[in-house]
């Protein structure tokens, strides 16, 4: 038996949690959280190429957090099987062999359960290496998840033990830090997400949002491409800091944002409603509404960035990147998707929609590399054992606030 | 009989004394000791005022009589100040309405058909119908502007402007295209201060970004002591040189008016008077309007100040050739607004009040409450400036960080990108200036809406250079910490806190000279 923090089916506390997720995170993070500290059985190997392995440090992620306050779209209620234990970011031990990796390797994981985990002849992305975009993840001999920390049977980070399928491991050198290491897979991430958004020499990057997503991003932006000007939305002072130290050559508040953008590409700003004075401003009655906002209300750019990354996976931030973008630009949806914004930009501006999801590849290999002399100490900011687990994740859900980047929880720890 | 200006100490038995803060005025008492400048009370006016407009057109100093000058086949232009003049706007009709009206009459009677007529902006904001309605009248304007030869000077067609050559400094002389082509341009100005006029009307008012750029700059604003001095302002001398360059290629008819100091209406009659003369009837008005604008909302208390209209009275008019004009408006001015003070002191004390040249029917955005301060109040000598260098200025005005989107969009870039990397306006001037000049966002809202040119607040920031570069403190009484932090000044509740914190630079018994204007005042520092 172990222990572990489980999400469970719960159809009221989702809907309450849906309810007043976004206005009352305090609430949503604590009683109305389908999330539960139990005792359960340790997870099995469960066929040929599986490991046995015990997390040191698994982080929380903003997908994490989604899925406990509610505000994860209901797509991904098929790709998931309850009860699961979360954490997909983790660095662990090897318990037993794992494929070519002796027991006893500090391991992190590459957390998607492509064909190769489930015993499934590749399919078509995964003949490809594509294996973030496996076509199989719902069959196989495991059950339903996109990736380990959303399956029923491969356990996660959040516990004290779980199993990991030799496709998805990669040691960790012995010189990198615990507290680096664990921030490999959201730097994988980030390294695919540079990839993906395909900067050209001197390219314009906008990026919305500085968590965890948005800062590996740019770092990623700046050491792997050759961007010109990055320039980075933060709400928070630290994350303001820390959005320089990674690469950013200007921080703007969200409500500065276009403001910044448009002087810094020469673009045109319009308004998509006339006041009555004449100013372009939206008129606040219907700013406020929701009418308004689902008329597509609200001032937007003729011209901008070349690249537009939106790194927090709200309807406002994605309105910042699409109304920011110059005509025939891309924009890069790395944060996961809660509520959709109006794609009007998209058609008008034709726009290259691109979304980025997990990595692959050598991804990791590259994470690893730059996570050797990146300036990542201090990311991490709170650690907890699995018991205080309300006051991990209160403090994940105010991270920026705080002037948190990661948070994570150390299962080792019964303090 | 107008009494002169006054310089009061402080003493027991004064009472507490007006100071305008932005849409609202305070009672405050000065500490014992304190000089307050009061400006002159109001000349005499013009009892005729169409008499002496005629008198004046028809007898120029040093030109030919004006209808002498109109002929028929001519193209004649008439160019006038824009509504950044007079402050708070006048009661109708406005002079120039009179004077454009008896030009209009003279040209008529020429036989003259190809008439326009200019409102010299600059990168200002273009005037509404309405604006121009309300000060040229209702028939200037109906004559004019339905067939488009009433406008707003364009600064950013490049069709409508013509480089006329360089000074022997070289600088840019560029002018309105219609001004430069025609056989006379008729200027008529409204010389509500001592920068205003000469040279200052045509080579400034009717020209572009390429040569106010020659003189609007750090250095020369730096260098410009004071704007009201046009002998000691750099400003002036650069703009002097162009218009003595434009004097050969053009025909300018200057037509300056001076003013009295009637800026208030009967309401806020109280406001122009010494407090100690103050009549129970002006008590009252005074205690009615504080306790009235304390429970008035914002907006309320911008329509109640916006609504101003000044019964200026003219104290005189000439017209002719430039400087000669000039020269007799400056000797107006000054037995009008000019006050004798002994001495520097080591703090200044102003109040900014609700209106500056550039928000009228508008906003009084951070970044206009420094420029009419620190740029014309604190300019507003002649000499040496009233606080001694190195010395503190305190200064009263709520800066809310409220701006108007209509016309003033890039003071909000300005206030939130450029003053957040640097207060220092050789800084910004080289990392930012070109940037906002040529934007084209900007001027196209310059050019088709009612903005200011987006290098406009750049100009208001340089205005306040020579105070930045002369003072060791500056703290703003009353006002918003951030957004006065922004623009790297300090913030106090109360005028005690502000001297406690002004004590590292002036100690603890500073000399103090509050400066109690409007109406307006030009210090004779000796």
């Amino acid at each position: 038996m172990m222990r572990a923090l489980e999400v469970f089916a719960s159809t009221s506390r989702y809907a309450a949690a849906r309810a007043v997720g976004g206005s009352v995170p305090g609430l949503a993070l604590g009683a109305m959280a389908p999330l539960r500290l139990v005792t359960r059985e340790r997870p099995e190997p469960p066929g040929p190429g599986w490991a046995i392995a015990r997390p040191r440090l698994s982080g929380i992620c903003g997908s994490d957090l989604g899925i406990i306050t509610g505000t994860t779209s209901l797509y991904f209620s098929a790709l998931s099987s309850m009860p699961f234990v979360p954490g997909h970011e983790v660095v662990a031990d090897l318990l037993t062999d794992c494929g070519d990796v002796p027991r006893g390797t500090r391991v992190v994981i590459d957390p998607v359960l492509p064909c190769a985990a489930r015993g499934l002849d590749p399919c078509g992305p995964c003949s490809r290496a594509e294996t973030n975009r496996c076509d199989r993840v719902t069959v196989g001999h495991l059950a339903p998840g996109l990736q380990t920390g959303f399956c029923a049977e491969t356990g996660g980070g959040w516990g004290e033990q779980m199993v990991v399928h030799a496709s998805q491991v990669r040691a960790v050198p012995d010189d990198l830090p615990d507290e680096r290491a664990v921030l490999l897979e959201p730097l994988a991430c980030a390294v695919h997400t540079a990839r993906r958004a395909a900067v050209a020499p001197g390219d314009s990057v906008l990026v919305s949002g500085a968590g965890s997503v948005g800062l590996l991003a740019v770092l990623a932006l700046r050491r792997l491409t050759e961007a010109g000007r990055i320039t980075v939305v933060a709400k928070h002072d630290a994350q303001v800091r820390l959005a320089r130290a990674f690469g950013a050559d200007d921080v703007v508040r969200p409500s500065s944002a276009m403001s910044l953008v448009r002087r810094a590409t020469r673009a045109m700003r319009v308004s998509s409603t006339r006041s009555e004075d004449g100013s372009g401003a939206v008129p606040a009655v219907l700013a406020r509404s929701s009418l308004g906002k689902g008329a597509g209300a609200g001032p937007f750019l003729l011209g901008g960035v070349d690249v537009a990354l939106d790194a927090v996976g709200s309807a406002a931030s994605q309105d910042t990147v699409l109304r920011s973008t110059r005509a025939g630009g891309r924009v890069v949806l790395s944060g996961m998707p809660s509520k959709g914004a109006d794609l009007s930009p998209v058609w008008f501006r034709e726009l290259e929609v691109v979304g980025t999801y997990a990595s692959r590849g050598d991804a990791f290999e590259v994470a690893t590399r730059l996570a050797a002399d990146a300036p990542l100490d201090g990311l991490v900011g709170g650690r907890y054992p699995l018991h205080r687990w309300r006051e991990a994740l209160d403090h994940a859900g105010s991270a920026g606030r705080l002037g948190t980047v990661k948070v994570t929880f150390d299962a080792r720890d019964r303090s | 009989m107008s009494r002169p200006g006054l310089v009061l100490e402080v003493d027991d038995r004064t009472p507490p004394l007006v100071v305008h803060e932005g849409d609202g005025f305070r009672l405050e008492e000065f500490p014992r000791g304190t000089r307050v400048v009061y400006p002159p009370e109001s000349l005499p006016s013009v009892p005729d005022v169409e008499a002496a407009i005629d008198h004046a057109l028809r007898n120029p100093i040093d030109a030919r009589p004006l209808p002498d000058q109109l002929f028929a086949g001519m193209r004649l232009t008439i160019a006038f100040d824009d509504i950044s003049l007079a402050l708070p706007q006048m009661t109708r009709p406005d002079i120039r309405q009179r004077i454009v009206e008896q030009v209009l009459t003279m040209a008529a009677a020429a036989g003259v058909d190809d008439v326009e007529l200019i409102a010299a902006n600059a990168l200002h904001r273009r005037m509404t119908a309405d604006e121009l309605r309300y000060m040229l009248g209702e028939r200037v304007f109906r004559s004019f502007y339905p067939q488009g030869k009433l406008r707003n000077h364009d600064a950013e067609d490049p069709a409508n402007m013509v480089h006329i050559g360089v000074t022997d400094r070289g600088e840019d002389v560029e002018i309105n295209r219609r001004a430069a082509e025609s056989d006379l341009l008729v200027y008529v100005n409204v010389n509500l201060v001592a920068m205003d006029g000469g040279h200052k009307s045509v080579p400034i008012g009717l020209t572009s970004y390429t040569s106010l750029k020659h003189h609007h700059n750090s250095h020369t604003m730096t260098h410009s002591r004071s704007f009201m001095d046009h002998e000691r302002s750099a400003m002036h001398h650069s703009a002097w040189r162009m218009g003595r360059v434009l004097k050969d290629h053009l025909n300018i008819f200057q037509v300056e008016t001076t003013l009295d100091n009637e800026c208030f209406p009967t309401a806020y009659g109280f406001m122009q008077k010494r407090e100690w003369e103050w009549s129970v009837k002006d008590q009252a008005a005074a205690l009615a309007a504080r306790r009235g604008l304390a429970l008035a909302p914002t907006s309320m208390r911008r329509r109640i100040f916006q609504g101003v209209r000044a019964p200026y009275g003219l104290t005189g008019i000439s017209a002719g050739e430039v400087e000669a004009v000039h020269d007799a408006t400056l000797e107006r001015l000054h037995r009008q607004q000019m006050v004798e003070l002994d001495g520097q002191s080591d703090v200044m004390v102003l109040g900014v009040p609700f209106i500056g040249p550039y928000n009228v029917n508008s906003t009084m955005n951070p970044i206009l409450a420094a420029c009419m301060g620190l740029g014309y109040y604190f300019n507003s000598y002649r000499g040496k400036p009233v606080v001694r260098e190195g010395g503190a200025v305190i200064l009263y005005h709520p800066v809310p960080a409220a701006f108007n989107a209509l016309h003033h969009p890039s003071y909000v870039d300005f206030y939130d990108e450029v003053l957040s990397v640097s207060t220092k306006p050789s800084v910004i001037e080289a990392k930012f200036e070109e940037q906002y000049a040529t934007d084209p966002w900007y001027t196209h809202l310059y050019r088709t809406s009612h903005a200011y040119h987006g290098v406009h607040p750049f100009y208001m920031w340089y205005w306040i250079s020579h105070a930045l570069d002369h003072c060791g403190d500056i703290i703003w009484v009353g006002a918003e910490k951030r957004s006065v932090e922004r623009m790297g000044f300090r913030a106090a509740s109360t005028l005690d806190d502000a001297l406690a914190m002004a004590q590292g630079t002036v100690g603890r018994s500073p000399s103090i000279t509050f400066l109690h204007n409007p109406p307006h005042l030009i210090a004779d520092v000796t």
